[in-house]
């Protein structure tokens, strides 16, 4: 809090989360959070246990899994649903499981079926009718014009031309039959807003964001990291040590890292503000379809 | 790259590269404010957020490579930078070059962080407009120097006072274009302040700016040296926010959530509205009126001394008093009222008009309850400020009418607190917002009628007539049967010595309904009253036999909730459309399809069918008197 009690804008961001939180539990029968183990679910997961301690947060944590994140997001996962006394739902879409969908070898396919399919799939299985996300408006144009409650058809499309009217922290959370709500808390955060509060308030976060030396290959202008062995070197290929860290993190043949030396948090933000590129650069998936790529993703049941 | 594009100022760099962690403290305590920013489609709305984001450096290297190139591609500024293009986000809408829906935009200087709301101006979307208002602290009213305070200038300023925006910048835009020249800078300042006044805008911040060549926007502009007041950046970064204004307001928390992890603690979760509140403090919760004393003000960092407006507490009471999701906590010597009937201004949102008397969900804070909404009083003419009369309210209209609930609500009027209120309307079969609205006062006439007890109750009527009391509802199309088959049903209720009362429709709309119409709306409103009256006959201990085609599901609905549970058993009367009309009993099929007949039920006017009917009758296998006795069978078993 500032002088003449008005809050500060993370202090104003953090309640509006809040509260948001509270109301789905509120209004919703059946509230998941979709865990995507990355920074901005971390936050999102730490303004759930801010909003109903001392109680856990009520309503379990769903991970759709692509089986290809990296090790160090595994590792998080599962401690932070230990830590938070919250059950964890992992899913994998057993379709691309069993054709062995990959990002190697099936390019946009892999994101289709994991991750889109996946997490239609999981939704319909559990029956969860609001679903909390931890995407921003800050990220993505058509993110921008999203509501905070975003109701999905039966068939989980978005119709971005027939949105509900969101007026001051009045949420309207009634669902017709079929339809379900992904719901997004920190819709008004922007990526300096999370990395701000994830240095006050010590909120645990991936390695992976912080530079070490890494074994990597260039390939198509990205730094990838060799994570494991299933990662296909071409004639001729050699991992290289080098000083790296991720702005943001996906499955880790699909996921850009830049190179750097910063260790620490403030030396992140620095970095995150002096840097020249957007976040969402080191991400294949907004390529797909030119400058609506994003937008049709989301209409398509994309979170 | 053009000379427009200069260094961007907001952010210094040295500072983050010399010494992130001074940066970081500065920047944890920015505080926030929340604009939005209105104008018509060619005011250089776009643009001049485009603007703040590009001299914020909130865009990026590969955006503005993808920028420059659909510039080149698309835009509208020839080989410049389109700033335009980095905010219209829908594909859509970048073909149709237009902003269609509420867009909100982020950007931080070193004092503030700021949240922009971006609304589009066109007249059919004051929705949206409203929407992004709801929000702001702040509105920022383009106006084009070479057009001057046009038509939707007006609506736009009206819209920004009517959800309570105290601060306006009056931005004239596009200065460049005008040689920069101050006699046109005043006359447009002239004429704005003449309107603001009229409609009741105390005060307003004019300056004169270009969105497009970036003069007073981030600091005092070489171009007009006759301007002497702030730059744009300067007065949002200084401009007093609500949130320190509501904090010194009397303590309001409407409860969102109860939090029992165990039997030893029990907290009551919300967002403070207005005030502050501190362990030891005197609340009272409404509309029980209980007292307690708060003991502790519950966070995951540790209990807190103080709470004040804006921020979501966990508050816990010294004793156990009944509180739970809708109640509101207060300042036990200062809480805010409990009313049912209100005056309001509503502003519809649906395609679909609003129809008075039908009952809709409306949610205040943390209550949801039932309201009817009244014919309105007067609709505002948005361009001119008239007050016209109105019937209804369709989209993007604004008007004034009373409405009332099925139970109390605890309220503050919208201009003292915009939680308590401000509502929105659901519509309770789509489910869709289709209206907002400010609450102004509650009517006297709801404090000072009280229900009188009858000591002779609903019961003892019913024994004396050894009888259960019900309401026969029957619906179907015109010529259905309903008229036919509800008189043998009372002809053989009768005889076996029911007490029985046949409300018919014609025979209504002779007295009591002779009134209405055959609208819509007016439809409603017949079913509301012939409820009210068979619910009335039900409380003497009669059956009530009703025969009315009461096409709309809402207001069959109404009058089932009205009545004691079981009581209310709908018939169906289930003749198809080809049917009827081929019987036309009254020749009114033959008038609606020749047009002499408007608004026929089944022909131009829609009929909802019941979805799961108590009885249902199919008159093409059953004749009338069977009909009757399954009815009955049904009733009496």
């Amino acid at each position: 809090m500032t002088d003449n009690n008005t809050l500060t804008h993370l202090a104003r961001l953090e309640a509006e989360s809040i509260h948001i939180l509270r109301e789905v539990v509120a209004e919703a029968e059946k509230p998941v959070m979709l865990y995507s183990v990355g920074k901005d679910s971390a936050v999102m997961l730490h303004l759930a246990r801010k909003a109903f301690y001392p109680s856990p947060p009520p309503f379990p944590l769903l991970h759709v899994d692509t089986t290809w994140k990296f090790k160090a997001m595994y590792d998080l996962r599962d401690r932070m649903a230990r830590e938070s006394g919250m059950e964890l739902l992992v899913y994998q879409n057993p379709e691309a499981k069993e054709r062995g969908i990959n990002p190697f070898d099936h390019g946009p396919l892999h994101t289709d079926m994991w991750k889109t399919e996946g997490l239609k799939q999981a939704l319909d299985l559990y029956g969860f009718d609001a679903a909390f996300g931890g995407a921003r408006r800050d990220e993505e144009k058509s993110r921008a014009k999203e509501r905070i409650f975003s109701f999905r058809t039966a068939s989980h499309g978005w119709d971005p031309k027939n949105q509900r009217p969101e007026l001051w922290n009045l949420y309207n959370a009634k669902k017709n039959k079929g339809e379900s709500i992904r719901v997004f808390p920190i819709s008004n955060w922007t990526e300096l807003d999370i990395w701000q509060y994830i240095h006050l308030n010590n909120v645990p976060i991936v390695p992976l964001y912080f530079a070490q030396e890494r074994p990597t290959v260039e390939r198509d202008g990205m730094l990838l990291m060799v994570d494991d062995e299933r990662f296909p070197l071409k004639p001729g290929e050699e991992p290289v040590m080098r000083s790296i860290r991720f702005r943001t993190l996906g499955c880790y043949p699909l996921t850009g890292a830049v190179e750097s030396n910063a260790q620490t948090l403030p030396e992140v933000i620095q970095e995150t503000l002096l840097t020249t590129t957007s976040e969402r650069q080191g991400r294949a998936i907004d390529k797909d379809a030119g400058g609506a790529g994003m937008e049709k993703k989301k209409q398509e049941g994309y979170f | 790259m053009t000379d427009t594009l200069d260094e961007p100022i907001y952010k210094t760099d040295a500072l983050i590269a010399e010494d992130i962690d001074e940066y970081l403290k500065v920047h944890e305590h920015k505080t926030m404010l929340r604009f939005i920013t209105c104008g018509s489609v060619d005011d250089g709305k776009s643009t001049l957020i485009g603007r703040l984001l590009y001299d914020s450096k909130m865009i990026f290297e590969d955006q503005l490579a993808a920028l420059e190139a659909d510039s080149k591609r698309v835009g509208t500024q020839g080989q410049e930078i389109d700033f335009a293009l980095l905010v219209d986000g829908l594909a859509a809408e970048r073909e149709q070059g237009i902003t269609i829906d509420v867009a909100y935009r982020f950007f931080a200087t070193e004092k503030r962080k700021f949240i922009v709301a971006d609304t589009p101006g066109h007249e059919q979307y004051t929705r949206n407009m409203v929407t992004g208002a709801s929000t702001a602290d702040l509105a920022v009213i383009l106006i084009d120097a070479r057009k001057g305070v046009l038509t939707q200038t007006k609506r736009h300023s009206y819209l920004a006072h009517l959800i309570g925006i105290r601060n306006i910048v009056l931005a004239v835009n596009k200065m460049d274009l005008v040689d920069y020249d101050q006699a046109v800078f005043d006359g447009i300042v002239k004429d704005y302040t003449e309107f603001a006044r009229s409609i009741g805008i105390q005060h307003f911040v004019p300056m004169p700016i270009s969105g497009f060549k970036g003069d007073n926007i981030t600091g005092p502009s070489e171009n007009t040296p006759w301007y002497k007041g702030p730059s744009l950046i300067t007065h949002l970064e200084t401009v007093e926010v609500n949130s320190a204004t509501d904090a010194e307001k009397p303590f309001r928390m409407p409860v969102q959530w109860v939090n029992r992890p165990n039997l030893d603690f029990r907290g009551f979760s919300g967002l403070i509205a207005t005030g502050t509140v501190k362990p030891g403090d005197a609340v009272r919760v409404l509309p029980s009126g209980k007292t307690s004393t708060v003991t502790r003000i519950v966070t995951l960092d540790g209990d807190l001394e103080q709470a004040v407006a804006g921020q979501s507490v966990t508050i816990c009471f010294a004793d156990e008093i009944d509180c739970s999701r809708g109640d509101v906590i207060a300042l036990a010597d200062n809480p805010p009222q409990a009313a049912d009937q209100f005056e309001a201004t509503i502003v519809w949102m649906a395609d679909e008009e609003m129809l008075p008397g039908r009952p809709y969900w409306l949610k205040v804070g943390t209550q949801t309850v039932t309201a009817t909404v009244q014919q309105p009083k007067y609709q505002v003419n948005v361009n001119t400020m008239e007050h016209l009369a109105a019937k209804t309210l369709d989209l993007n209209a604004i008007g004034v009418a009373n409405l009332s609930t099925d139970k109390q609500i605890v309220f503050e009027p919208y201009e003292q607190n915009r939680t308590l209120g401000g509502f929105i309307l659901i519509d309770k079969i789509t489910n869709a917002t289709v209206a907002a609205g400010m609450l102004h006062f509650s009517l006297r006439r709801a404090q000072n009628v009280h229900w009188q007890a009858t000591d002779v109750t609903r019961e003892f009527h019913a024994g004396l007539k050894n009888q259960k009391p019900a309401v026969l509802w029957f619906t179907g199309l015109s010529g259905a049967g309903k008229s036919t088959i509800a008189n043998l049903v009372e002809k053989k209720l009768a005889r076996m010595n029911r007490h029985t009362f046949l409300l018919d429709g014609d025979n209504v709309r002779h007295g009591l309904n002779k009134d209405l119409g055959f609208t819509d709306a007016d439809r409603v409103e017949n079913i509301r009253r012939v409820g009210e009256v068979a619910k009335l006959m039900t409380d003497a201990g009669l059956i009530v036999i009703t025969a009315f085609i009461s096409p709309f599901r809402s207001e069959r609905e109404m009058v089932r909730q009205m009545m004691q549970p079981g009581e209310f058993v709908e018939v169906h009367i289930d003749t198809p459309l080809a049917e009827a009309e081929a019987r036309d009993v009254k020749g009114l099929y033959k008038k609606a399809r020749s047009g002499e007949l408007k608004n026929f039920t089944g022909i131009d006017s829609p009929y909802e069918p019941p979805e799961d009917p108590e009885i249902r009758i199919d008159t093409t296998s059953l004749t009338a008197d069977e009909a009757a006795d399954l009815i009955i069978a049904r009733l009496i078993p």
